[in-house]
């Protein structure tokens, strides 16, 4: 008897402490950092989940012309106004470089000319926006993996680091970044693009040049690239969490 | 003499039976709890785009459904379209709050979201967490079920019952329910009702779930050609959530109007009171 009492005091109070984390309580709990460390144990989980059911080489769907977007959203930031960013596009990029660094055994410096002049791969392919929608373009660049290779990247690298052009954080004066694992920067699919539907990269979509991730969210593929470094640890790198939105809670691994 | 023997077999043939085991009970409260979260932070993540399209891609100006916030001469509305037509859903759907304490444009009132105020990012968090505590109870569930023969035993309704399915919905429409003998089983009703749920809608949330993402699409491009393209399984996702919050509304006031906490008390201990059939009593 004493047991069922114990067992309804307990189910009463499960109840209770449930209620209140649901109505009222969860927004406080959102704040919580433990709460917040528990939860992001779902990235590991979808990470390691997604690695062993995908293939490194298995590749994101290829769509056909007639599924091309007619309105593909431009999203984040569409127009950059760092001062810098400005006279590069006001020569329409002629003075812009590529730098290739970190933990690589022959660094580059690339014009646009250099990247059109190396091997190429054109997709048509999904953009998978965290927010939810999605639209289809047509891509052209090198893959990032022959750049990889050509800047003799080392063993020790784990990551790669896109630094971009544009303040995103206007609060802060952030400057977007983004980073991949090796996975991701060898996949066949990851290229550094120049063209969209045919045409120069425009500038709300990231020229010169913008990144295709294309297993992972839309987030992830940064725009108005200046330099890509291999490094082996993403510690010291802005907020350290691999991103501009990973630093404000977005999950680094963005497969889902 | 006579009624107070009445009552005392009354007494003698109150019966309680064991209704539910106990991985029955575990399972439906963890789920309880879990489809909750997973409702509550689906909706903030709808809300970063509260808008929803057929096909592989968003067509902006082409969606099934929208809620938005428009400007209007008598100030801001909160419009929601269903396949083109429109309905001025002010402070319930697309525009929230008022002309003093300021406007806010979102899909679904902040009060149902998790958390209670926008950030995609703690939604996904909590989304995708209980997602993978609702596999893992679901499997759990699922393969208890099949494996103790409760699917079959409890839940498969009969060929008998199917037959006789237009008295069962005649006699919830009249609030009135089995008793005695029939009573220790679901009836016809509940059986399918169950099933689509267990069987079809919850495995449908996981499974369009994933067909949006972009990582499960390369491993496995099935998805996409099943439910014909990422916003359509965002869609169906919604869809499927929407059913099944009409199924825990009308499980929740079949509860209520049958017996509160008799079933209460059968899902948490297991034991279920069944009266005598009136007809014998």
């Amino acid at each position: 008897m004493s047991g069922g009492l114990d067992r309804r005091g307990f189910l009463a109070r499960g109840l209770a402490v449930t209620s209140a984390a649901m109505f009222g309580g969860c927004d406080g709990l959102s704040q919580q950092p433990w709460v917040r460390r528990v939860l992001a144990w779902e990235e590991t989980l979808t990470r390691v989940a997604q690695r062993a059911l995908l293939s490194p080489k298995a590749l994101a769907r290829e769509y056909s012309e007639a599924d091309l977007s007619k309105d593909f959203k431009a999203n984040g930031s569409i127009n950059p106004q760092d001062p810098d960013y400005r006279a590069l596009a006001a020569n329409d990029f002629a003075d812009w470089r590529l730098a290739v660094g970190g933990l690589v055994g022959a660094p580059l410096s690339l014009s646009l000319a250099d990247l059109r002049a190396m091997p190429s791969r054109t997709q048509i392919t999904r953009h998978d926006c965290v927010e939810g929608w999605s639209c289809i373009g047509k891509w052209k660049g090198v893959p990032l993996s022959a750049l990889l290779e050509r800047a003799k990247m080392k063993p020790d690298a784990r990551y790669i680091v896109f630094y971009c052009a544009d303040t995103l954080g206007r609060s802060t004066g952030d400057k977007y970044y983004e980073s991949i694992g090796l996975e991701d920067a060898f996949h066949p699919q990851t290229i550094l693009a120049y063209e969209m539907n045919d045409q120069v990269l425009t500038i709300p979509h990231g020229a010169p040049l913008r990144v295709r991730i294309e297993r992972q969210l839309g987030y992830k593929m940064a725009k108005y690239i200046m330099r890509i470094e291999a490094v082996d640890s993403l510690d010291g790198i802005h907020g350290g969490r691999g991103g501009f939105w990973e630093d404000r809670g977005y999950a680094w691994y963005a497969g889902i | 003499m006579k009624p107070l023997t009445e009552t005392s077999l009354r007494m003698d043939k109150r019966e309680i039976i064991y209704r539910h085991a106990g991985a029955v009970r575990l399972t439906h409260w963890i789920n309880a709890l879990v489809l909750l979260v997973l409702l509550m932070s689906g909706l903030q993540i709808f809300n970063a785009h509260s808008a929803l399209y057929f096909g592989s891609k968003s067509v902006f100006d082409d969606p099934v459904m929208s809620m938005s916030a428009v400007r209007s001469p008598d100030g801001p509305k909160g419009i929601t379209t269903l396949f083109g037509y429109r309905f001025d859903t002010t402070g319930v759907f697309g525009l929230g709050g008022d002309a003093e304490t300021g406007y806010q444009r979102r899909g679904f009132p902040w009060a149902v979201t998790l958390p209670g105020y926008r950030s995609l990012a703690m939604g996904r968090h909590w989304h995708f967490f209980f997602a993978w505590l609702f596999l893992i109870n679901g499997l759990i569930y699922l393969i208890w079920s099949f494996a103790s023969g409760h699917m079959r035993r409890d839940l498969l309704p009969s060929g008998k019952e199917l037959g006789h399915i237009g008295g069962s919905i005649a006699e919830h429409a009249r609030f009135r329910f089995p008793k005695g003998e029939e009573a220790k089983r679901y009836n016809v009703l509940q059986k399918l009702s169950y099933l689509i749920v267990a069987l079809i809608l919850l495995p449908l949330m996981l499974l369009t779930g994933l067909a949006m993402s972009p990582g499960m699409d390369a491993a496995f491009p099935v998805l996409l050609d099943i439910f014909g393209g990422r916003q359509s399984a965002r869609t169906i996702h919604f869809i499927s959530a929407s059913l099944i919050v009409i199924f825990v509304a009308v499980h929740i006031f079949m509860v209520l109007v049958s017996g509160l906490w008799n079933n209460l008390r059968s899902m948490i201990t297991g034991r279920y009171v069944i009266d005598e059939a009136e007809e014998k009593s």
